[in-house]
């Protein structure tokens, strides 16, 4: 078993006497693929916002180690260090940079990765617009990794909402991440696009070398790509294992598929 | 002791007067996430309808008291007037807009709305009649406590009572609260926010054009310009106070004034407006949640 | 007032036919509409438009006339405002539009040629001019290019990175003053001075920035606010070193190489100061907005948390962006100091805040060109139209509001650089 890249530790959040997450324990190991589930509410976005520093938790310490590397706690941190020492996510309600190309948006997720400042903005210097051709031509085959390539003029807006998943993936990526973390990416996405999209999230493991962290609905997906399932209801962890402990698991079957056949 | 008293009591009544005008800030704030800068445009042509109908009526020969109720109702009827069309203009078909655009598009209100009264009237500064009665019985204060004074104590006590009840107790109140906290959800559960923000509007403007009115007679001349620095204020007392809440507006409004009145009655009355800004961008800095607001978490 | 469908039905009808019934029904319910909002509109404006008392001499002065200006006003305009909200509807899903003055600009910018010639007869133009017209009027075109760079530092703040600045002018008033201090006391020539006041632009808004650029938006519109008026009370009130209300007189104008000019030659020198200022501004701003930085800034307005969440220090931008304005406040202020040799607390009010902003707003947010535009024609415009001048600031108002409303991208819209990537090397195209 490989080492944990991301170790939560007790993590809690009250937001004014409410807790909407309580103690919860979590690690994600190299090159693992983590999901984790829990109906609507049951804190899981709550919990991607505490790791990536636009909460700080109430208590409990969020640990990473890119790379085999120490131990580092980023609680607390702003949500740009925690990208720039390599945590990216996705938003659930899709924030992309609506009235920016979808070149554009991709070519923002390389900010903390390149330098150029206010200077070579304005000299335009060799080392500038060498940095500028890189980013273009980064951004540019991650577009065409998600098949985006024909879009990359286009206004981000104007995409479909499949897309705008897509390209949010691919805005993530381009920040160079050792972990990934996806808020519910099937969401909205028909089945065809959502079995793509499988196929999309493991070939991402593959090819960057690099863990995922998996919010989700559509429990297919769940399955069939999660190495390990982390179960959240009304803020407590209260099951985790491989997919198919989890699904056999009474308390996760009351408490999730039990009440959420419907959907 | 006796100057302390008497700014105390000079500080009372100014904080009154940015307590009337701050409620309008915080309510509509509350409802719309908006700071209407046209706000205190709406106070300054309160206090002209206040000045015009006074003037008029006393040309005419009416009584004191009776200019005084006629020139209040009037001033309110017009504030509240302007303001529902303010919002119907100038805001309403921006719901939904860039969050900068309904705020630039409230100060181009804010500047048109001074121009034209200027136009329209004058940009000198007029003498406003003082209609507040001599009360009897402050005398005995003499020095300390003035008649008029004490009329905008009381009068913003009354008021602010009177806004509290209403928003705890009717229906359109409630209606106002469940807007505040989700407009969605309040729409879904049958409340037509299009009414409750053109209400918020009406009663905001109400309640600075009784502002406008009460101060113009104590002080005793206005100008197109009026609005501008009292607005300014009042949106410190209302941020001061915590923006989006009734009683931290009327407290904000207390303490601001106080504050001004200590400050420019022993430190310098050069000053007097600085110490209002220092103060407004020292609580934006250190606590931005004002005194009574609660902090809001940002929803992602 | 008006829905979709309504709306639809009324692209088919004719332009006219379109226009009296837009947003309504029958053409009987848009004149009832019209009657009301007159109606309306004359009972608004009946106490400040046709009443003026003065209350020492117990007068009374009834102006009936403007009662009849105000219901015949509102009656037609009340056409318009419904026409020009159903038009908004039926073009909102048309996210490029573009107007007369930008498709004429498209095709010229297309044509290298055209584009090159374009330039060259402006450059021309803008060489030759104080030497075709007089003193006067170079004046006048002084105090535009002022208002140009001005908007253009402002357009940083507010139209690239999307903060609301409402205090720009008292960074204007600090490179003015720091100009006028330092000639007065220490002798200190122009030339020396325009650093030194662009310096001084930049650390006020760091000192001012740093605190501040935390906050929401329109907490920041406030605080900012506040922050120009402390400005001018301070250089109103500081008698002792800024002069007070009266001013500092017998600034030195520009000198060159220790040439001094007459009063004529040296306002042409002015002149072009100004110009060359100008052209470094655009320079600068048009390299700065295509950078990583200039997207980081876009980014930043379109969706914070976004962009925090892609590494980008929010408060740093910001303040990058704040700074860069106010710089050029403090450049535009040590020129205007030196333009006029006289400066007092009266020339930096709201006021000139407001006018900044609305150049900025109406000419186009984001938008050198629109900037430009808008510039030329808010501060030509009463020049000329002296019978218009005092009525500029209400006019200038209420073009604000009609602007968010019916077009939020100003008079010209920005145009952004197209990023193409080609196999083996990476091209750009403006």
């Amino acid at each position: 078993m490989s080492n944990p890249v991301l170790q939560v530790n007790d993590i809690s959040m009250d937001f004014g006497g409410i807790r909407a997450l309580d103690e919860i324990q979590l690690d994600v190991r190299q090159g693992e693929i983590a999901a984790l589930i829990g109906p609507n509410g049951a804190g899981k976005t709550t919990f991607f916002n505490c790791i990536t520093g636009i909460y700080t938790p109430t208590t409990g310490d969020v640990l990473v180690s890119p790379e085999g590397g120490a131990a580092k706690r980023i609680n607390g941190m702003k949500p740009n260090l925690v990208t720039e020492l390599g945590m990216a996510r996705t938003f659930q309600n899709i924030r992309l940079f609506p009235s920016m190309t979808v070149l554009e948006n991709v070519m923002i997720g390389t900010h903390c990765r390149t330098r150029s400042g206010l200077w070579g903005a304005v000299t335009r210097n060799r080392a500038t617009r060498k940095e500028e051709a890189d980013t273009i031509e980064k951004s540019f085959h991650l577009l065409e990794l998600m098949n985006l390539e024909q879009y990359s003029n286009e206004l981000a807006c104007n995409l479909p909402y499949g897309k705008q998943r897509r390209l949010e993936i691919a805005r993530a990526l381009a920040t160079g991440p050792f972990l990934l973390l996806l808020d519910e990416p099937a969401a909205g996405m028909n089945p065809q696009e959502t079995m793509a999209l499988k196929e999309l999230v493991l070939d991402i493991r593959e090819r960057f070398n690099i863990s995922i962290l998996l919010i989700e609905h559509d429990m297919k997906m769940v399955m069939s790509t999660s190495d390990r399932v982390f179960v959240l209801e009304y803020g407590r962890l209260i099951a985790h294992g491989t997919p198919k402990e989890v699904s056999e698991n009474p308390a996760v079957i009351k408490a999730y598929l039990g009440e959420d056949e419907d959907v | 002791m006796e100057y302390f008293l008497e700014l105390f009591f000079g500080g009372l009544t100014r904080g009154s007067i940015y307590a009337l005008i701050a409620l309008g800030y915080t309510m509509v704030y509350g409802i719309i996430e908006l700071i209407n800068f046209a706000h205190g445009e709406i106070y300054m042509i309160g206090a002209f309808t206040g000045l015009i109908v006074a003037g008029v009526l006393g040309a005419l020969g009416f009584p004191g008291s009776a200019i005084l109720v006629f020139a209040i109702v009037a001033a309110v009827i017009y504030s509240a007037a302007y303001g529902f069309t303010i919002e119907k203009i100038a805001y309403r078909p921006l719901r939904g807009a860039a969050r900068l655009s309904p705020l630039i598009s409230a100060i181009g209100m804010s500047i048109f709305l001074q121009n034209y009264v200027m136009l329209a009237q004058t940009s000198d500064f007029l003498p406003f009649p003082s209609l507040l009665p001599e009360l009897g019985f402050v005398k005995h204060f003499k020095g300390i406590l003035g008649s008029s004074d004490f009329i905008i104590i009381v009068t913003t006590i009354v008021v602010c009572v009177a806004l509290t009840l209403f928003i705890k107790y009717t229906k359109m109140g409630k209606a106002m609260r469940a807007t505040a906290q989700n407009r969605t959800m309040a729409q879904l559960v049958g409340v037509s926010v299009d009414t409750v923000i053109s209400v918020t509007f009406i009663i905001g403007s109400s309640l600075a054009a009784v502002g406008g009115v009460l101060i113009a007679s104590h002080i005793g001349q206005i100008n197109y310009y009026i609005g501008f620095i009292a607005g300014l204020k009042a949106f410190t007392a209302a941020v001061l106070g915590g923006i989006g809440s009734i009683p931290g507006a009327m407290l904000g409004g207390l303490v601001l004034g106080l504050t001004e009145a200590f400050a420019t009655g022993y430190v310098s009355s050069d000053y007097e407006d600085v110490f209002a800004f220092a103060l407004l961008v020292l609580i934006l800095i250190f606590r931005p949640s004002g005194i009574m607001g609660k902090e809001k978490i940002q929803k992602v | 007032m008006s829905n979709v469908t309504k709306a639809d039905t009324g692209a088919s009808q004719n332009p006219v036919a379109f226009f009296l019934t837009a947003g309504c029904e029958s053409f009987a319910e848009s004149l009832r509409k019209s009657v009301l909002a007159s109606l309306w509109f004359i009972f608004l404006t009946f106490p400040i438009m046709v009443i003026k008392v003065d209350t020492i001499n117990k007068t009374i002065d009834w102006r009936w006339m403007n009662m009849a200006y105000i219901g015949i006003g509102t009656f037609v305009l009340s056409f318009v405002w419904r026409w020009a909200l159903a038009r908004k509807e039926l073009t909102k899903e048309e996210s490029t539009r573009e107007n007369i003055s930008e498709k004429m600009l498209d095709r010229i910018s297309s044509n290298s040629y055209a584009k090159y010639g374009f330039l060259a007869l402006f450059a021309a133009a803008a060489v030759v001019f104080p030497h075709a017209v007089g003193m006067y009027q170079t004046n006048i075109m002084i105090s535009c290019l002022i208002y140009i760079v001005l908007g253009l530092g402002l357009n940083m703040v507010v139209g690239i990175a999307g903060l609301l600045h409402l205090g720009y002018v008292a960074f204007y008033a600090v490179g003015a003053y720091s100009y006028a201090l330092l000639n007065m006391h220490y002798g200190i020539g122009f030339w020396t001075a325009l650093p030194i006041g662009a310096l001084f632009g930049v650390v006020f808004a760091v000192l001012l920035g740093l605190p501040v650029l935390r906050l929401r938006g329109d907490y920041l519109a406030i605080v900012t606010l506040g922050f120009g008026e402390i400005v001018r009370l301070v250089l109103e009130n500081w008698g002792d070193v800024t002069m007070g209300p009266s001013g500092i007189s017998g600034i030195d104008r520009p000198g060159f190489f220790g040439v001094k000019f007459g009063v004529m030659d040296s306002i042409t020198y002015a002149y072009y100061i100004m110009l060359g200022l100008l052209i470094f501004t655009i320079f600068v701003i048009n390299r700065l907005q295509n950078s990583r930085l200039g997207r980081a800034l876009l980014a930043l307005r379109e969706d914070e948390i976004a962009s925090q969440a892609m590494g980008i220090d929010r408060t740093k931008a910001k303040l990058l962006a704040f700074a860069l304005g106010s710089c050029w406040a403090g450049l535009a202020g040590v020129v205007f100091a030196a333009k006029t040799t006289f400066i007092n607390p009266a020339s930096f009010t709201f006021w000139e805040s407001a006018i900044v902003l609305s150049v900025v707003v109406i000419g186009g947010m984001g938008s050198i060109r629109g900037v430009i535009a808008g510039a030329v024609i808010l501060v030509l415009m009463p020049e000329y139209l002296r019978a218009f001048s005092e009525f500029r600031m209400l006019v200038f108002g209420a073009t604000m509001v009609l602007v968010m409303v019916f077009r939020p991208q100003g008079l010209i819209s920005a145009k952004r650089k197209i990023y193409t990537y080609v196999k083996g090397k990476s091209a750009t195209n403006e």
